[in-house]
């Protein structure tokens, strides 16, 4: 432990020298802490980010180092309140420029502080931003990163972490062998901690360098629940045989607070758009619920959801391979069983 | 103007996943091997689109690894890569790839750089934001569009809740992914013609592994699906609230 603390100073006095000219008036991190990038989108910060948040706390708790927080930008939370997710400190880089994601700015941002503050290890989520980010931030600093990791790592041996592989259809176990790690964390695999307590939260001056990537338009679903994000996603395939037949699958996500996605057929067909396309080419998903109409499953689907807690499928062939991946189901029509299945959840909600 | 498009052979998306040796090792027996969906489809076809508009532009294909990827690199000079280079060396981690690829990229004065979001296997998701970081070059991550007007290049990418559009100077590393192009099948030309195009093959240079694979699991099985009968969906949305409690 001692050399590592030696190791952080020694990092610590080089890397002051380095910034002198692009950082002022640093403040003091702890030697060695645990670094969490918090992410935000609106002027709201990312729930991905809350998870991120209880995450380091809980890693920093096991490693016995305190858990600080860093947000470029701003939000319109009270920052200090962050502490009761367990962090001791936020750091903040109050500019309006980086409400924005600027990669390159972002990651000299967080190497900076993250030498200058002694962080040992640094989480992200495993998310747009965190993919913008995460690498980029690993090969500067020649930190080892885990993308997509999906628990607290081990750290009575070396510092081994889980990650998903095979896009989803099975696990691998990561050592990370630099002295400073970085690890993204997958969405909705680490629960959101609430505990009390408020963070000091330190305003951070770094002259930003010229952005070399200039933002041209920024169009965001607005109302819609990203598909990344959502708890519950209500999908449909081939089965509901037309765009015009998705009414009740809408009816049924907005009941649910869900997520709309779809099958690979069905976004080539322009049925729906291509965003929506979930499975091993489009978008990987892990939702607490993933109610699957009218798709037979796919390897390449499954591979796209397989992460899902739990997975409902409803499909009129009872020979459909989901079936198999599937927690619950109802081989039924479609256009027969929705219906009833939005009622019961209006009684369920008190809606009817 | 040069492109580089960085390609990785990976498992079909259909191949058995399973492991040996102590869960050590993924097992290779009766895999069938393709081009990574993402770095055919949507970085390498891209590539040959703005070679079509423009027949000075040249592509190279590089990647990394032993002489079991040259059928998938031939299969990429079949789809329209003029000529390819596979760093002869067992790829460790992202970082050490990424070292490999920077150093055929730095002497090869290329205009922009192309890899797939992530390989469909390990799915990293690194090896380009690592590249750019090394040759400091700006990186675009998760890009569904690219376009060129000169050495202005605009792009469209996927951020947290939407997209938005880009303009950035060439060079630059993009991550590519769906919308970008679709997927090509090679023509009876193009496969002829690819026996022909040269694959030159380079030794490594020195470089860390940051990281370390311990060990492979295979998630654990389901416990097999609970069927309710379509008559009676409120069985289902009871089981849903109070046994799943996910609603």
């Amino acid at each position: 432990m001692a050399r590592r603390i030696e190791k952080a100073k020694f990092n610590k006095a080089d890397s002051l020298v380095v910034l002198k000219n692009s950082l002022s008036n640093i403040s003091n991190f702890q030697v060695m802490s645990v670094l969490v990038f918090i992410d935000h989108s609106d002027g709201q910060i990312k729930k991905t980010s809350l998870e991120a948040l209880s995450y380091g706390a809980a890693l920093g708790k096991q490693l016995a180092v305190p858990a600080e927080g860093v947000l470029l930008g701003s939000v319109k939370e009270d920052l200090s309140s962050l502490g009761k997710y367990g962090v001791q400190k936020i750091h903040q880089i109050n500019q309006e420029s980086l409400n924005q994601l600027d990669a390159e700015q972002y990651i000299r941002i967080i190497a900076t502080l993250a030498e200058s503050g002694g962080a040992s290890v640094i989480i992200l989520s495993h998310t747009n931003t965190g993919r913008a980010i995460a690498p980029g931030l690993s090969a500067r600093l020649k930190a080892g990163l885990v993308t997509g990791a999906t628990e607290l790592p081990h750290t009575t041996d070396g510092f081994i972490v889980k990650k998903n592989v095979f896009s989803g259809k099975a696990f691998c176990t990561v050592s990370i062998k630099t002295p400073i790690k970085i690890i993204s964390l997958n969405p909705n695999v680490f629960p959101v901690i609430t505990g009390t307590g408020t963070a000091e939260v330190i305003q951070e001056n770094i002259t930003l360098v010229p952005s070399v990537v200039s933002i041209k338009s920024v169009s965001k679903a607005s109302g819609e629940i990203p598909l990344t994000e959502a708890e519950i996603v209500v999908s449909g395939g081939r089965g509901m045989k037309g765009p015009e037949n998705w009414g009740p699958i809408e009816e049924l996500a907005k009941l649910l607070h869900a997520a709309t996605a779809c099958s690979r057929p069905v976004a080539d067909a322009g049925w729906r758009p291509h965003h929506e396309h979930v499975g091993q080419t489009g978008i990987a998903i892990a939702p607490n619920l993933y109610i699957a109409v009218g798709i037979s499953g796919a390897i390449q689907h499954l591979a796209g959801v397989n992460r899902s807690k739990v997975i409902v499928v409803i499909n009129k062939d009872p020979e459909a391979p989901f079936f198999k991946s599937a927690d619950y189901g109802i081989v039924g029509d479609a256009f027969e069983v929705l219906p009833k299945l939005i009622q019961e959840v209006k009684k369920l909600k008190g809606l009817a | 103007m040069k492109i580089l498009v960085c390609i990785s052979k990976t498992p079909d998306t259909t191949a058995k996943i399973a492991f040996t040796d102590n869960n050590r090792k993924f097992v290779t027996e009766g895999v069938q091997w393709i081009l990574n969906p993402y770095d055919e489809w949507y970085a390498l076809v891209r590539a040959i689109e703005i070679k079509e508009k423009d027949p000075s532009v040249v592509i190279h294909l590089v990647t990394v690894g032993g002489p079991d990827c040259d059928p998938v690199i031939r299969k990429a000079l079949a789809l329209g890569g003029d000529e390819a280079i596979r760093i002869n060396t067992e790829p460790g981690d992202s970082f050490y790839v990424a070292n490999q690829i920077a150093s055929i990229a730095k002497p090869g004065g290329y205009d922009l750089i192309l890899t797939g979001k992530e390989t469909i296997d390990y799915n990293g998701a690194s090896v380009g934001g690592m590249l750019a970081a090394i040759l400091d070059l700006p990186f675009i991550s998760l890009a569904a569009k690219l376009e060129l007007t000169g050495d202005i290049a605009t792009l469209v990418r996927e951020i947290e809740g939407g997209e938005e559009t880009v303009e950035v100077k060439l060079p630059l590393v993009v991550g590519c992914q769906k919308g970008m192009a679709e997927q090509r099948i090679p023509n009876m030309k193009g496969i002829m013609g690819a026996r022909s195009k040269p694959l030159k093959i380079v030794e490594p240079v020195t470089s860390d592994s940051l990281t370390e694979i311990v060990s492979f699991e295979l998630p654990a099985a389901k416990k097999g699906v609970r069927l309710v009968p379509a008559d009676n969906p409120e069985e289902l949305i009871k089981l849903l609230h109070d046994e799943a409690k996910v609603i």
